[in-house]
């Protein structure tokens, strides 16, 4: 591990001043992935600024409804809290569905929006891969990606981004709040991963150096019904294979309002509006959700090894809307 | 001038407090191990996957392997050497070697310092991904198999004693109802 400086910040201008005087430095939280891919030397800073004295641990319900979730909560204070677990279940059930107990215990939720992919290729620098040294190569396409993105990938990089907290805030249309060396400023998480294209490198729409301070979540009452859904290798402790975050509010049959995002199929969770705008007003049958599924998935271009995920995630997102719409009628 | 790459750091652990200079990149397991002598937390993958370096920040389980020691400043650590009352075994302990929740031995360290965490977490109402429903007014979920196998899912075990460590926290979790 290369050598680095450390500095415990309790002041968010004085963190976000050093990282813009320092163009080396990383934001340390949780640690979780950060100091395991210094491990492996793909992360290489040469001063680390630890947030998590900043304040901004708080989880709280605005007067408007919305949620607010500082930066440097941990996964378990956000799986854990009452009104995470009232108004958007399916959050709360993203959160325990990742990592383990000890992780969740440490890992901060915007740590968790900026935790890198898990492709063998980035996190071996052995390997080439476009993500980690822009222009080497992606090795993943040719070979092992039975794991790898289906949807919004390029010819550059099929990684995926390894979140579950991503996917359920992806459904509630989170904004980001960070603060950069100019100001504070807001980025919906729609925006907040950019396209692929050939820039595999920038991950995120973030201003160099810029601080992730909260995650808000507007009010949203369809939320109170939802649900993730993961699946994965084993039956605990490992990333998803696909993964399902949904909401649906039904009255008379007729589907009313509806959010679905996918997990572990593209570079950022994947906010489904093909099927969401297929859904809304139709009948809340098998047949409607999964021919709003097919709407969704009818931009897949799996790789020959991970064709198996838009069944899968076909049959996911029908499964997780019919318990849904099961629920709702009872 | 470049940052300087080593602190003067006092780690807080067992409810000692020691005064040590650690190159930044130490882990709070190397620092345990190496400069406190404190062997009882093992180093298995060294990568946050196996739970064998699993200890308890402020009361809290976290794998000691990927926290810096220079960040572990002002908590309160607890190792496996802590875990006891003197000489009395805590009930975890006792359960694990009555219900032999172990074979080589290797991970126990990490599954008991887990575990104490567990029955934590359980009795303050944290859901898991077992547990069916996670809204606040649900149903209590009671610890059961299935509750303590999510849990516990952090800390392998490569001899597979999985069963009985699984009926060892169960115990241990019953007593800990009927002391509470």
């Amino acid at each position: 591990m290369k050598e680095f400086g450390y500095h415990r910040s309790t002041d968010v201008q004085d963190a976000v001043a050093l990282l813009a005087d320092e163009p080396e430095a990383h934001f340390l939280g949780g640690g979780t992935n950060l100091v395991d891919l210094m491990k492996a030397g793909v992360e290489t800073p040469g001063l680390l600024v630890d947030v998590r004295n900043l304040p901004l641990r708080g989880i709280e319900v605005r007067a408007d409804g919305a949620l607010t979730i500082g930066a440097t909560a941990t996964n378990s204070d956000l799986a854990a809290h009452p009104e995470v677990r009232r108004r958007y279940p399916a959050l709360s059930q993203a959160v325990l569905a990742g990592a383990s107990g000890q992780l969740r215990n440490v890992a901060t939720v915007g740590g968790n929006l900026l935790q890198r992919t898990r492709c063998g290729y980035f996190t071996d620098t052995s390997y080439p891969c476009n993500k980690r040294v822009p222009g080497s190569g992606c090795p993943a396409i040719t070979g092992e990606h039975h794991n790898h993105a289906i949807l919004g990938a390029s010819e550059h990089c099929v990684a995926t981004n390894p979140s579950d907290l991503g996917v359920a805030l992806a459904a509630f249309d989170a904004v980001v709040s960070y603060e950069a060396i100019d100001g504070p400023g807001e980025l919906p998480l729609a925006d907040f991963y950019p396209a692929v294209g050939d820039t595999p490198h920038v991950e995120t729409a973030l201003p160099a150096g810029a601080l992730i301070t909260a995650v808000t979540l507007p009010a949203a009452p369809v939320a109170a019904r939802s649900r993730y859904r993961k699946v994965r290798e084993r039956a605990s402790y490992a990333f998803a294979t696909g993964s399902v975050a949904a909401a649906l509010d039904v009255d008379g049959g007729v589907v009313r309002d509806v959010r679905i995002a996918f997990g572990a199929v593209a570079s950022r969770p994947w906010r489904a509006h093909a099927a969401e705008r297929s859904l809304t007003g139709a009948p809340a049958t098998a047949e409607a959700f999964a021919a709003a599924a097919d709407a969704e998935l009818a931009a897949a271009k799996p790789l020959p090894h991970n064709g198996y995920k838009v069944r899968l995630m076909r049959n996911l997102m029908v499964s997780v809307l019919t318990e849904l719409a099961e629920e709702a009628a009872r | 001038m470049p940052p300087t790459t080593r602190s003067d750091i006092s780690l807080r652990v067992n409810g000692e407090t020691h005064a040590l200079t650690v190159d930044n990149r130490t882990t709070l397991l190397d620092a345990l191990r190496e400069n406190l002598g404190l062997t009882g937390t093992k180093k298995g993958c060294d990568q946050g996957q196996c739970g064998a370096c699993t200890v308890l920040a402020d009361g809290r389980r976290a794998v000691s392997c990927l926290q810096l020691a220079v960040a572990a400043e002002g908590s309160d650590i607890t190792t496996i050497e802590g875990i006891s009352d003197g000489e009395d075994l805590h009930p975890v302990q006792e359960a694990f070697l009555e219900l032999d929740g172990y074979q080589c031995g290797y991970c126990t360290p990490g599954q008991i310092c887990s575990a104490v965490a567990v029955i934590r977490e359980h009795a303050e109402g944290w859901p898991s991904a077992a547990t069916d429903d996670v809204r606040p007014d649900a149903e209590p979920m009671p610890l059961d198999a299935a509750e303590i196998r999510e849990r516990m899912s952090g800390n392998l075990c490569r001899c597979g004693a999985y069963p009985a460590i699984v009926r060892a926290v169960a115990r241990a979790a019953d007593g800990a109802k009927v002391t509470a």
